[in-house]
């Protein structure tokens, strides 16, 4: 039920509305109304509504303290 | 966009649960609250790799389906039964009220339509005029906004909600003040969490001094926030900290919020498993009780609810099975007698073995024999 879904907005339609690419050719129209959103950003939609706009910095800081755990010995953790 | 591969990359994980083994000598429970967050789990096996690190990672009341009780079920397949076309989420079809389920009553000619969004209900309410359509809404604060937003934007005259959404965080208080068991920590909902905050959830911590992180839905988010978890607790701290930073921001999503507010208001419910919970349920507010189905069927749906007293007060026959302690943690699901004999995804007995993001169902999918 929480379940939430990438997609990039591709074409914003009115204040609602737009389309949305899943990936894999998977193009839906979705809403947007409860969120501000632009053109080429990522979203996570759940049940049809775009709830999140995903920083795209955020992710890429969190991956830099992941490959931390990669590296076999790293000393310095947080 | 970053790429994804490091989400799923297992010398992380590896790297993380080598950690964890030099950090731990003794044993931790942590609980997460969400479906999807137990599919990821099951579905990676990380259950099995925190285990070797002593941590034991059970799933809570996170299935919205799971937790509405056979009462709301019954009120819906009632509904059907009386001629309203019932519109609802996928997961919901099958589960059996306190006599049938809305299958059921499909299977005997009643209106049943399984939609993806509230969008799809309103499409059937705009399709059938001369029809009643009732949205039978569920889950959490994830998507109760999104039947909230629908409401605010004008819905057709013979649409209606029947709502049996629920908020997250009264239930872990719930948990902790029922006390039957010890939990270290909480691994907190991403989704519902990129609606209500970080802030949402402190007084949890502060109240009862256990430990939470905000945690994404890939193999690596999860085990990077038990790693938070753990931290925290060799710090000798508890406060909600954020794994899932990329989507939850620490005020969350105060649009969907507004909009959510401005049409639910939160009441006291009970929730499969659990006793009433204060504040947990979220109905419709006066403003918008013609859209509120239990408004406008009131006196049907009081007729239907002494005809139901009657009904439970003969049947008992569901002690067996023990959905509502796998909702409490209490067993996992191999521990019940009816798993994988009795009951599986193909004759679920009850809404855990139904629902896709249910602890029985999610178990059986990926690990048919139940052992861990």
């Amino acid at each position: 039920m929480c379940l939430g879904i990438p997609a990039r907005i591709v074409k914003v339609k009115g204040e609602r509305k737009s389309l949305a690419d899943f990936g894999g050719g998977v193009m839906r129209e979705i809403d947007i109304s409860l969120v501000d959103v632009r053109e080429g950003e990522y979203v996570i939609v759940h049940a049809g509504f775009a709830i999140s706009v995903i920083d795209e910095e955020e992710a890429e800081e969190t991956m830099k303290i992941w490959r931390l755990f990669s590296d076999t010995e790293t000393s310095e953790l947080r | 966009m970053a790429s994804f591969f490091r989400y799923r990359d297992e010398r992380i994980a590896i790297g993380i649960v080598e950690r964890l083994k030099r950090l731990l000598s003794g044993h931790l429970r942590f609980m997460h609250v969400c479906g999807t967050h137990q599919d990821t789990i099951v579905r990676f096996g990380l259950d099995i790799m925190l285990k070797e690190a002593g941590i034991e990672v059970i799933p809570g009341p996170g299935c919205p389906v799971c937790v509405t009780t056979p009462y709301e079920i019954e009120i819906a397949v009632n509904l059907a039964n009386n001629g309203k076309i019932i519109a609802t989420f996928g997961d919901m079809f099958r589960v059996k009220g306190v006599k049938s389920s809305l299958a059921d009553a499909r299977a005997s000619g009643a209106s049943v339509f399984i939609v993806y969004s509230v969008s799809d209900a309103i499409a059937i309410a705009s399709e059938h005029k001369k029809k009643d359509v009732v949205f039978f809404s569920i889950g959490f604060e994830t998507t109760a906004p999104a039947t909230a937003s629908a409401v605010l934007n004008g819905v057709p005259e013979n649409f209606s909600i029947l709502s049996a959404h629920r908020l997250i965080p009264p239930a872990m208080s719930a948990l902790i003040e029922m006390g039957e068991m010890r939990i270290d920590g909480f691994i907190n909902p991403g989704h519902v969490s990129s609606i209500i905050g970080v802030g949402a959830y402190e007084h949890i911590s502060k109240r009862y001094g256990v430990p939470q992180v905000i945690a994404g839905f890939e193999p690596i988010d999860v085990m990077y926030a038990v790693y938070m978890l753990v931290s925290q607790i060799m710090r000798g701290e508890a406060c909600v900290e954020n794994e899932y930073r990329r989507v939850v921001r620490y005020d969350g999503n105060k649009k969907a919020r507004e909009v959510m507010n401005a049409v639910f208001r939160a009441v006291d419910v009970a929730w499969r498993g659990f006793p009433v919970i204060k504040s947990s349920g979220l109905q419709l507010k006066r403003t918008y009780e013609d859209k509120d189905a239990l408004k406008r069927y009131e006196d049907e749906i009081d007729e239907i609810e002494q005809n139901l007293t009657e009904l439970m007060e003969k049947q008992s026959s569901e002690a067996t099975c023990r959905c509502g302690d796998v909702l409490r943690g209490i067993i996992s699901p191999a521990e019940c007698p009816l798993f994988g004999r009795a009951c599986s995804p193909h004759r679920p007995i009850g809404p855990c073995m139904v629902s896709r993001e249910g602890s029985c169902n999610i178990l059986y999918r990926y690990r048919k024999s139940g052992r861990l």
